[in-house]
């Protein structure tokens, strides 16, 4: 194709300087037309939606009802913070979340910290470490749940029951990982982990080998040995990445819902300690089909998602990049 | 390695040199410990689709290749045998579809918005990509049930399961940013031999800028292709179910087949997991270049 056009003859040497202008004297609607598509797409299947939820947050109103749609205003919110039958289980549902992020945040990202500075050497047969690992990231979280579900099995059929009980000497064994408040929220913590921490990994091994390796050099001429030149240099080099791996870990904390719904509705996992907003809001809204009060949920939802991203914006500019 | 330094320069070689090797030896258990972490659930729902569904669950046999047949793949084309279960083809089919739509339709959708808000000039173009960028903190879980409520009168259609992540304003960010750094005089030149706007960018910038569809390409397939929520909330019909939901409901099955669930696992994955092997660089190469922006 190109060869071809290149044979026609430019149309003359004068217009060249008028070039940059030529795109809209010529084509006036081809900006709009090319972003239209999609920026149509957005407006009706984002926009439209987010705008609804916060309308339909203000009604009582339910799918396929007789009833019409009536406006209460703001009581769908202040009874979802004083009605002791809906704040008990949305506050537990807010206090699962945070607890999730609280510990996944941390532990996450000190993981992909550490299991990028595992792969990152070069040592024979690497690649095959490194496939292992990224493996998991292409599972997704239904079938991960599966899994996962059977490894966690109760009594010693379980698969990490029996790995337990061979350590432990039988003592160990019995455990019901997922039916038992204390420990359910953990175990989907293990499986969200083992699918997703591959993902932060391989962005962190992306900024670890675009730091500088004068810096290593001038480090180690400072007699720094390992440890010091991985606190001092490594560490500050990747700073902005850990933060940004930090915010997106935190984004999805609070989106979590597959792994849990999936659970929840095959009953093998106890409800109250690992109810999550997302659930709530498809419990109510899907299920229950109080829509407006799901809205009402997915409007203080959106609002903590809103807050992390600012926080995020605000940390990244900092850096005085972007 | 602090010892060795105030130690003699000879003695010193040595005793590096054996300290060295003692940490590649841990480096290389611990990679093994690490590896089998990550490896061991995949095994055990490979080699579990192979073996008598009494067999899956039975502690640490669980692990033993023994008995190993394709009953399991038979039973579950022999249980999902009917409408009211739906097929396995069927569920494959319709993630299959869907997938191809979603990938194909966002490679082109988006690409053609980010071209016109990197390369063109136009008004209002400002004030609209800045409400893009603004849209790509809004997950889709903000908009999930609003959505399900606008398009109930839809539900266990294929063309609404795919429809709604075709438009993503995160790909148009990430092909923003790729398209910015394609040189000006390019496309000076596809004008000056006399191109428009749509065979610039057809023939001159998409043929140079192949990686980030690459990118977007991956990065959409993979959620797409796990999608679980949206078909939650508009699949009833078992004969519209994509693989995610589908297994969601054949694990729940009574009495329950852990073997059948397994080879059916095994059949949603393999096919991915293949793709991912022959292609793990680029795979590696779109996550990493998804994080540059922050």
């Amino acid at each position: 194709m190109t060869t071809q056009t290149q044979k026609i003859p430019s149309p003359a040497a004068a217009p060249a300087k008028r070039q940059s202008s030529a795109i809209l004297t010529g084509h006036r609607f081809a900006g709009p037309l090319f972003a239209s598509p999609a920026l149509i797409g957005l407006a009706i299947f984002l926009v439209a939606p987010f705008v609804l939820a916060v309308v339909l947050s203000f009604y009582r109103v339910q799918l396929n009802s007789p009833r019409p749609a009536r406006f209460i205003g703001f009581e769908q919110y202040t009874r979802l913070f004083t009605d002791p039958d809906l704040s008990a289980a949305f506050g537990q549902a807010l206090l699962n979340n945070f607890t999730f992020a609280l510990i996944v945040v941390p532990v996450q990202t000190v993981l992909a910290l550490g299991l990028a500075v595992l792969v990152n050497r070069k040592l024979r047969g690497m690649v095959v470490f490194r496939t292992f690992i990224f493996m998991p990231l292409v599972f997704p979280l239904a079938l991960t749940a599966v899994i996962w579900r059977l490894i966690y099995s109760r009594g010693d059929e379980g698969l990490l029951n029996a790995i337990l009980g061979l350590f432990s000497g039988g003592a160990l064994s019995s455990h019901d990982w997922l039916g038992s408040p204390s420990t359910a929220l953990g175990s989907i913590i293990v499986m969200s982990i083992w699918q997703s921490v591959s993902f932060q990994m391989i962005i962190v091994l992306a900024a670890l080998q675009s730091v500088p390796t004068e810096l290593y050099e001038a480090a180690s001429l400072d007699r720094a040995n390992k440890w010091q030149q991985f606190i001092n240099v490594t560490v500050p080099g990747i700073r902005n990445t850990l933060i940004f791996v930090a915010l997106i870990t935190t984004i999805f904390s609070f989106r979590l819902f597959d792994q849990v719904y999936l659970l929840s509705r095959s009953g093998s996992v106890d409800r109250g300690s690992t109810e999550t907003v997302m659930t709530q809001i498809i419990n109510t809204g899907f299920d229950n089909n109080n829509v407006g009060q799901a809205a009402a949920m997915t409007v203080i939802f959106m609002l903590i998602i809103t807050v992390i991203a600012i926080i995020q914006r605000a940390a990244v500019r900092q850096r005085g990049g972007v | 390695m602090t010892m060795a330094k105030t130690m003699e320069p000879t003695r010193r070689s040595s005793s590096m040199k054996r300290t060295r090797r003692w940490q590649t030896a841990l480096h290389y258990l611990i990679l093994t410990v690490v590896a089998l972490f990550f490896f061991l659930p995949v095994y055990y729902l490979i080699v579990g689709s192979f073996r008598p569904s009494s067999e899956v669950l039975s502690g640490l046999s669980g692990f033993v290749p023994t008995n190993l047949s394709f009953d399991n793949y038979a039973g579950v084309f022999d249980h999902l045998n009917s409408d009211a279960t739906g097929y396995f083809g069927q569920f494959a089919l319709v993630s299959i579809i869907v997938t191809t739509a979603v990938v194909a339709g966002s490679l082109i959708v988006n690409s053609m918005a980010a071209y016109s808000f990197a390369r063109m000039k136009w008004r209002g173009k400002k004030v609209l990509f800045l409400l893009v960028i603004i849209l790509t903190i809004i997950p889709f879980e903000a908009v999930a049930l609003p959505l399900y409520y606008m398009f109930s009168g839809q539900r266990d259609t294929v063309v609404i399961q795919a429809i709604p992540f075709i438009a993503n304003a995160f790909s148009i960010f990430l092909f923003y940013t790729f398209f910015l750094d394609v040189p000006g005089e390019i496309e000076e030149a596809a004008r000056l031999d006399g191109a428009g706007p749509f065979r610039t960018f057809f023939q001159v910038i998409v043929p140079i800028t192949k990686p980030a569809f690459a990118t977007v390409a991956i990065l959409t397939f993979l959620a797409q292709w796990g999608s679980y929520l949206w078909p939650v909330l508009m699949v009833s019909d078992p004969t519209a179910r994509p693989l995610p939901l589908a297994i969601s409901i054949f694990q729940n099955q009574q009495p329950p087949e852990w073997g059948q669930v397994l080879a059916f696992g095994t059949m949603f994955i393999v096919p991915v997991l293949a793709v991912f092997l022959i292609f793990q660089r680029w795979f590696v190469a779109s996550i990493s270049s998804s994080a540059i922006k922050g």
